[in-house]
């Protein structure tokens, strides 16, 4: 395809979807999200269908622990907002702030993933093992599917701002970036469903 | 074409109209993400205060999580900009073809015996 | 002969092949790959037959009838059905939009080797102590830990593997039809065969996902205890034939559409109409999309989940008869006062209406909720989908294969050969099946591996054997086509044997590299028969010839593929008294796939460029080629 980029007046407005390959990565990574919508889905109906199968195991209103999950959803709420301000200064070309922000998502990514790990840890010592009963193996899978999307997320960053920490904006790594981003608040997305469906409502009895 | 993938830019290409626009954004954005605080917020004190029956609270937080979702995907992941249209088309059609599978695995899974 | 630019000609034959991202190369080896596995499938269907050609036989097992049977439906969906449609999607939706390649060459690649080796290592549990066993269906308590053995873990994570690259192929076919048509390539003027493509494939997004989702916990069953299933420990057993259902059903739209799309371009181009309806077909091919997703109960009547579902589900499930029968109808108007030639292609493309509508009626009969307690898991059930699988999916792609042949290979397929195959695949299609419906409204049920004498099975049974036998005769007959017109082949090759009317015909054949030395300007539908009566016969270029852009090979998408197969190799091992720690295997295979994927993420690549001349120069020999014929 003959795609031309003017790029004699700097760096265009929307980098990571002035090439073409800018633009099929953007549509495909849409193409992509919107299935990962029904994967989600699918762990969701499973973990409501048998959220009350619990066979004389712990139940989810002794295990969750409000300020726990509060601290979390926080933690990951202002990583999306973080990511957006690296995403806003990379159109500006900012390569620096863009990095900074950049970096402070990954370390909220991170901060992240270990509440969960401790959670985790925490559940299993009170004696909710991921073979004790339906309630647990459907918690655990699908929480643990959001812990591995944000496991391969935080990998996925670190090898860009590696890559990436000299090089400037570009026309090849903006998209990547973006990419990046867009799949970050997809995460953050999916666990605003988790928190209000599987803490709250566990906490909150029905 | 292929010439300029790898090198930065000197500066950046951005009119002064686009980059009063994207300040506008960033604001937007800004108020946002104050909603989903709040609206995290509310969620929480909805189900700690154990004031209204459990029913009612359900359903308020699922709506509270609904209108995140619409704050996340149309203001943070820009889905309401043009040239999204693509975009919205496939995610929306991945949300509603989840509520049949979320609904049949809640309510219809047959006799539950636990 | 500058035909292959420089880039591959330095390459082997196999070292190309493992690296290209040529999209008609993984087309080439999709077909190849698909024509192994049906072949492999279709001897176990014909091991089937044999075994049930008289009563109490004991050709086989019980044990192996049922290793037989779950793996010969498997394998036709998954890992035959699937690639030779990709096969065609992949050669034609390019061509056919305008285009230079796909949008993601690399990911094109990526899903071949995920395809091929989810199925390697689905096709090793018969080295490994046993095939699955639980039907391709795989429903649990049947398929959990308790009661399947190894053979089912090569199941789930075979599966897994080769649906990970159905899913980004189904992407990539999504992102190309959208960003890649060429100027004028408007959607409503896009060949049918592309629009039921693009459906296929947001049905394969939407539907592929929640497959992984409950291959996953079939897997988190078996390998780590889960109780999703399980009664006892408050699970449901509900919960899978759900998920399996919910992919399930759509998996049936995904395969029969590329289909309806094969047979809506052959019967125009041999009809010498254009196609009656097209709009109609496009937004019925849409709704068909749409209600796919809403019937799948229908497969679960008997699961008793309440009159009230199975009211709901019976109505929509006949609802998609009203599109469909729209297609049907359009097929036929096409051909209606047309002027007909019937070759191999078109007896194939014509022959599939009625047999579809057979199979549809029979789909309605099995839509009513009531009744179909009484034929549920007999053998009236087999002859329905085998009657939409065979007799719509199949013939579609056998008619596809004598008409786009030529693209592909450069000379015909042998027509005398083609009809005898036709005839003798057609008559037993219907010799196999036919008499399966009047088996299972007797009370034959299926999935059963002997029956008692003088019930009065014994005939019919016979019968659909001998049918069988004739459509592995009709397969073999295609085989010999194949290598008899390899060896017949005229010196020139042909471009436009049919008279055809869409873009891939105003291409030379071979195809070069590029498809396109200039992107062409499209005018109308069916815009190659446009230029033919409005114009000179030749597509208007619509940019200056000049250097093309073109993606380099790589090995990586092979690596990331390898990668997943140790892995998914290694969790398997967990079952195996195995001399190593299962886990260092999965690990290894997870670091040879992450790895490589970062490989692919660290390297730029931005491929490199066909220059003008060797362009000009590759143009000059093809259309020298043309002027010797």
């Amino acid at each position: 395809m003959s795609e031309t980029v003017d790029v004699s007046k700097g760096l265009p407005a929307h980098p990571e979807r002035a090439t073409l390959e800018g633009k099929n990565k953007f549509v495909g990574f849409w193409v992509f999200l919107s299935g990962e919508v029904t994967m989600f889905a699918t762990f969701f109906g499973t973990y409501l269908g048998l959220r009350n199968g619990t066979a004389g195991g712990p139940e989810a209103a002794d295990l969750f622990h409000m300020p726990l999950v509060f601290i979390m959803t926080m933690i990951l709420l202002t990583s999306s907002l973080t990511s957006v301000i690296a995403i806003t200064a990379m159109k500006k070309n900012q390569f620096k702030k863009m990095k900074l922000w950049m970096w402070i998502t990954f370390f909220l990514g991170v901060a992240f993933l270990g509440f969960e790990i401790y959670e985790f840890v925490e559940y299993v010592h009170y004696g909710l093992g991921f073979s004790t009963s339906a309630f647990a193996s459907s918690f655990y899978s699908l929480v643990g599917l959001h812990g591995a999307h944000v496991v391969f997320g935080l990998g996925w960053v670190l090898l860009l701002l590696i890559r990436y920490n000299r090089a400037g904006i570009t026309l090849t790594n903006a998209p990547k970036f973006y990419m990046f981003s867009l799949y970050w608040h997809f995460i953050d997305v999916v666990w605003v469903f988790i928190f209000t469906v599987v803490y709250l409502m566990g906490i909150g009895g029905g | 074409m292929a010439d300029h993938l790898s090198e930065p830019f000197e500066k950046s290409a951005m009119t002064n109209e686009e980059r009063v626009k994207t300040e506008r954004e960033m604001r937007i954005q800004f108020i946002a993400f104050a909603f989903m605080i709040a609206l995290t917020f509310l969620a929480f004190i909805a189900v700690g205060a154990e004031v209204a029956p459990p029913g009612f609270v359900i359903s308020f937080i699922i709506f509270l999580a609904f209108i995140q979702l619409f704050l996340q995907l149309y203001y943070f992941m820009h889905l309401k900009d043009k040239d999204h249209g693509w975009a919205n088309t496939f995610m929306v059609s991945g949300l509603v073809l989840s509520i049949p599978t979320v609904v049949a695995l809640i309510l219809i899974i047959g006799v539950v015996k636990y | 002969m500058v035909r292959e630019a420089a880039h591959t000609l330095k390459k082997s034959l196999l070292w190309d092949l493992l690296t290209t991202v040529d999209h008609k190369k993984i087309a080439i080896l999709y077909l190849i790959a698909g024509t192994l596995f049906f072949g492999k499938a279709g001897l176990m269907a014909i091991l089937i037959r044999i075994q049930l050609m008289i009563p109490e036989n004991t050709f086989v097992t019980g044990q192996t009838y049922n290793e037989l049977l779950s793996m010969h439906g498997t394998i036709m969906l998954f890992l035959a059905a699937t690639p030779l449609l990709f096969a065609f999607m992949n050669y034609l939706i390019p061509l056919q939009i305008g285009a230079r390649d796909v949008a993601f060459p690399f990911l094109n690649a990526l899903g071949f080797w995920f395809f091929f080796f989810g199925g390697i290592l689905l096709s090793l549990s018969w080295f490994f102590g046993g095939a699955p066993d639980a039907g391709w269906t795989a429903y649990v308590p049947l398929s959990s830990r308790d009661y399947a053995g190894i053979g089912l873990d090569f199941y789930v994570l075979g599966l897994q593997i080769s649906g990970f690259g159905t899913l980004i192929s189904g992407i990539n076919f999504i992102v190309t039809i959208i960003t890649m048509r060429a100027p004028g390539m408007t959607l409503l003027r896009m060949p049918l065969f592309c629009w039921n493509s693009f459906i296929t494939s947001i049905l394969i997004v939407f539907g592929f996902t929640p497959l992984a989702a409950g291959l996953a916990l079939l897997m988190l069953d078996r390998m780590f205890d889960g109780q999703f299933f399980l009664a006892a420990a408050g699970g449901n057993a509900v919960i899978w034939p759900h998920i399996f259902w919910i992919f399930g059903h759509p998996e049936v739209y995904i395969l029969v559409l590329p289909a309806f799309g094969m047979i809506s371009e052959i019967i125009p181009v041999f009809s010498k109409k254009r196609l009656f309806g097209y709009t109609a077909m496009v937004f019925a091919t849409i709704l068909i999309g749409f209600l796919g997703f809403m019937v799948w109960v229908h497969h679960m009547f008997t699961l008793n989940l309440g009159p009230i579902t199975n009211s709901i589900f019976a109505i929509l499930t006949m609802l998609i008869g009203v599109p469909t029968g729209i297609k049907i109808f359009n097929w036929l108007f096409t051909m209606w006062g047309g002027k007909l030639r019937f070759t191999t292609a078109m007896l194939c493309a014509s022959s599939f209406v009625p047999t579809f509508v057979l199979g549809g009626v029979t789909g309605i009969m099995l839509a009513m909720s009531p009744v179909t307690h009484l034929y549920h898991d007999t053998y009236f059930v087999v002859a329905h989908f085998h009657y939409i699988i065979l007799g719509g999916i199949v013939l579609g792609i056998l008619g596809a294969t004598y008409y786009w042949y030529p693209k592909m290979f450069g000379h015909c397929l042998n027509e005398t050969l083609g009809k005898w195959m036709f005839w003798i695949f057609y008559i037993g299609f219907h010799l196999t099946f036919f008499i399966q419906h009047i088996l299972g409204l007797i009370g034959m049920p299926r999935r059963v591996n002997v029956y008692l004498a003088d019930q009065g099975w014994d005939g019919m049974n016979l019968i659909s054997s001998i049918g069988a036998f004739m459509q592995g005769l009709a397969i073999i007959l295609l085989l010999i086509n194949v290598i008899y017109s390899a060896m017949k082949r005229p010196n020139h090759p042909v471009d436009d044997p049919w008279d055809g009317r869409a873009l891939e015909w105003a291409t030379h054949t071979p195809v070069p590299e590029y498809n396109f030395a200039q992107v062409p300007q499209v005018r109308s539908l069916d815009p190659l028969f446009y230029e033919k009566i409005h114009g000179d016969g030749t597509m208007k270029p619509s940019e200056p010839l000049a250097d093309i852009h073109m993606p380099n090979g790589s090995f990586l998408p092979f690596m990331i593929a390898l990668g997943s197969f140790i892995a998914g190799f290694g969790l398997i091992m967990k079952h195996m008294d195995a001399w190593i720690n299962p886990y260092i295997v999965v690990v290894l295979g997870l670091l040879v796939m992450f790895g490589s994927m970062a490989v692919r993420s660290w390297k730029e690549d931005h491929g490199y460029h066909i220059t003008k001349e060797n362009v000009e120069a590759m143009e000059r020999e093809a259309l020298a080629d043309e002027r010797n014929r």
